[in-house]
């Protein structure tokens, strides 16, 4: 089994326990516990913050070439310092004070939508012995998590007493509500190939093979399946029609200035990592080096590559998919989006379901 | 059943042509960027032909020019922004003849519009590249086209005789059907 061979370059169980054990040596147990839970927290913030960060720039540049464009490139090399100087000017920004709304959930909305996205962010096991929350419902625990971002728009656009950000909030609850299905459907056809749904053990089960490979047709589908309502998720083009800038000026989060908005902005592109993440974790064997069996010299040098790395070039690789849609496909109508998941991606993710499981029962998977 | 046909049908196609999308946008992606940096490219920039920059009076290698200065450029610009200046002088032959004195040009009343190169019959005026227009005072925006001491470019003599010749032989043919009845009413 490559299970047992597989020794991370990188490795973040001893690492864990070097810590745990310095720090018991120093304070009482419940001290151990709470600083760890610090630093993680610390971890997992300043990890949301750079990512964020990467991403934004990442999809400036994407966005620029698909365009036939250069993009930022004035501030360090390539452009690179770009998003951090765009960073520090959101943060020295005016939060500014709007009459006739409703305070408290205007300025509740923000934060809700950005704890879910970290919450979502602290599942993701990002390599070997670095995930921070992992249990045996770790994937429906993940979906809820997600989910309740949808709360903080429609709060948004609620609370923001203004015609477009309502509109922009009501279409993004119908649309979240409709794709949740198919994606939730397609989370549940590999949770039946994989038979559990703990995330690290969903990782652990693809040491062999990704399950896009061992799945064949039905992880195939399942994976289709789940980028387009990936996409539709984190209200990102073509599905972008909650922000719909020509229509709607900027959807939900219209009347949000200053860091408020900032934390709108960080949670859509965090949610693109996370769904990346989680299409990784799925279907393209998580932070699993890639093995072909028979192949021992191939196999030995991916083994080499630190498993982070592997998480990372997947989830950038998914990522580059779902921008590739977004600078390709036109805005959808609302009635075509609806019409797309109800008619065509519910059927077809049902039908997948019935497939898997009966590849599954027959044992037609490698 | 022919509705459940075109359900698949349909969805392969709009699959289809969503594929098709992708393929051109991933090879705009890899495509040379048409991006021009330009303050650091000002040495290598090059502007396509089509551009208008600044309106020039073309100059042969021997200082001289096609402006007969007949003021039809003048006379076609929108804005005013030409003004043809010609003076008159007197050959050995005692020939009186139009000469282009001076050709003023505004650039910071110009359009563009490219009236003025189209019109000229001469072809003695063109846009060329040129943009970098920035001036301090207005006063440096309008601008002297003809080089100092430049001439109106001479045809080549032998050149001049031939098309003279059938120009000639066919009024000809066509003036005594055309003056007969003139002549007849005027005698």
């Amino acid at each position: 089994m490559f299970l047992n061979t597989y020794t991370d370059s990188i490795d973040f169980n001893a690492a864990r326990e070097w810590i745990h054990t310095t720090l018991s040596g120093v304070m009482p147990a419940w001290g151990v516990t709470l600083t760890e839970c610090v630093l993680v927290g610390l971890c997992l913030l300043l990890g949301y913050a750079l990512i964020a960060l990467a991403l934004i720039y990442i999809e400036r540049k994407v966005c620029a070439f698909f365009q036939c464009r250069l993009g930022p490139n004035r501030v360090g090399p390539y452009g690179t310092v770009q998003s951090v100087a765009d960073m520090v000017k959101m943060l020295i920004k005016e939060l500014i004070h709007i009459n006739h709304v409703d305070q408290f959930l205007f300025n509740l909305a923000p934060f809700i939508v950005i704890i879910s996205s970290v919450l979502a962010f602290g599942c993701l096991p990002f390599a070997k012995g670095l995930a921070v929350l992992d249990f045996n419902v770790g994937i429906f625990f993940l979906m809820a998590a997600s989910s309740i971002g949808i709360v903080g728009i429609l709060l948004a656009g609620w609370s923001s007493n203004n015609k477009y950000s309502m509109i922009g909030a009501m279409r993004s609850g119908a649309q979240m509500i409709s794709y949740e299905l198919s994606i939730g459907l397609s989370i549940l056809t590999m949770v039946v190939l994989s038979g559990t749904m703990q995330l690290s053990e969903i990782v652990e089960r693809q040491s062999e093979v990704w399950f896009l490979f061992s799945g064949h047709i039905p992880a195939l589908i399942a994976f289709l399946i789940y980028l387009v309502a990936g996409t539709a998720e984190t209200n990102r083009g073509p599905f972008d029609l909650p922000e719909a800038d020509s229509e709607l000026t900027a959807g939900y989060h219209t009347e949000y200035s200053g860091m408020h908005f900032g934390f709108f902005y960080l949670a859509e592109y965090l949610n693109l990592f996370i769904v990346a993440g989680i299409a990784t974790t799925l279907f393209l064997g998580g932070w699993m080096p890639l093995h072909i069996s028979g192949w021992e010299g191939f196999n030995a040098v991916m083994d080499f590559i630190p498993s982070i790395v592997w998480f990372l070039a997947k989830v950038g690789v998914v990522i580059f998919v779902i921008m590739w849609f977004k600078w390709t496909f036109p805005r959808l109508r609302i009635d075509q989006l609806l019409t797309l998941e109800w008619k065509y991606l519910l059927p077809l993710s049902l039908l997948n379901l019935l497939l898997m499981t009966l590849v599954v029962a027959l044992g037609l998977y490698f | 059943m022919n509705a459940l046909k075109e359900y698949i049908v349909s969805f392969f196609s709009g699959l289809g042509s969503l594929l098709t999308g992708m393929g051109v946008t991933i090879r705009v992606f890899f495509r040379k960027k048409t991006t021009e940096q330009y303050p650091e490219n000002r040495e290598t920039l090059q502007m396509f032909d089509r551009f208008r920059g600044e309106l020039t009076l073309i100059h042969n290698d021997r200082n001289e020019h096609h402006c007969i200065a007949c003021g039809i450029c003048q006379m076609n610009c929108p804005n005013g922004s030409i003004r043809v200046i010609s003076q008159t002088l007197t050959d050995e032959e005692g020939k009186k003849k139009r000469v282009l004195d001076q050709y003023i040009y505004d650039i910071g009343s110009c359009l563009y519009c490219q009236l003025c190169v189209r019109s000229c019959p001469h072809d003695a005026i063109t846009f060329d590249t040129q943009f970098e227009h920035a001036v301090f005072t207005r006063s440096k925006l309008v601008r002297q086209l003809n080089h100092p001491g430049s001439t109106l470019e001479v045809k080549p003599k032998p050149v001049a005789p031939k098309p003279v010749v059938p120009k000639a032989e066919s009024p000809k043919v066509e003036k005594p059907q055309g003056e007969a009845p003139e002549a007849a009413q005027a005698e």
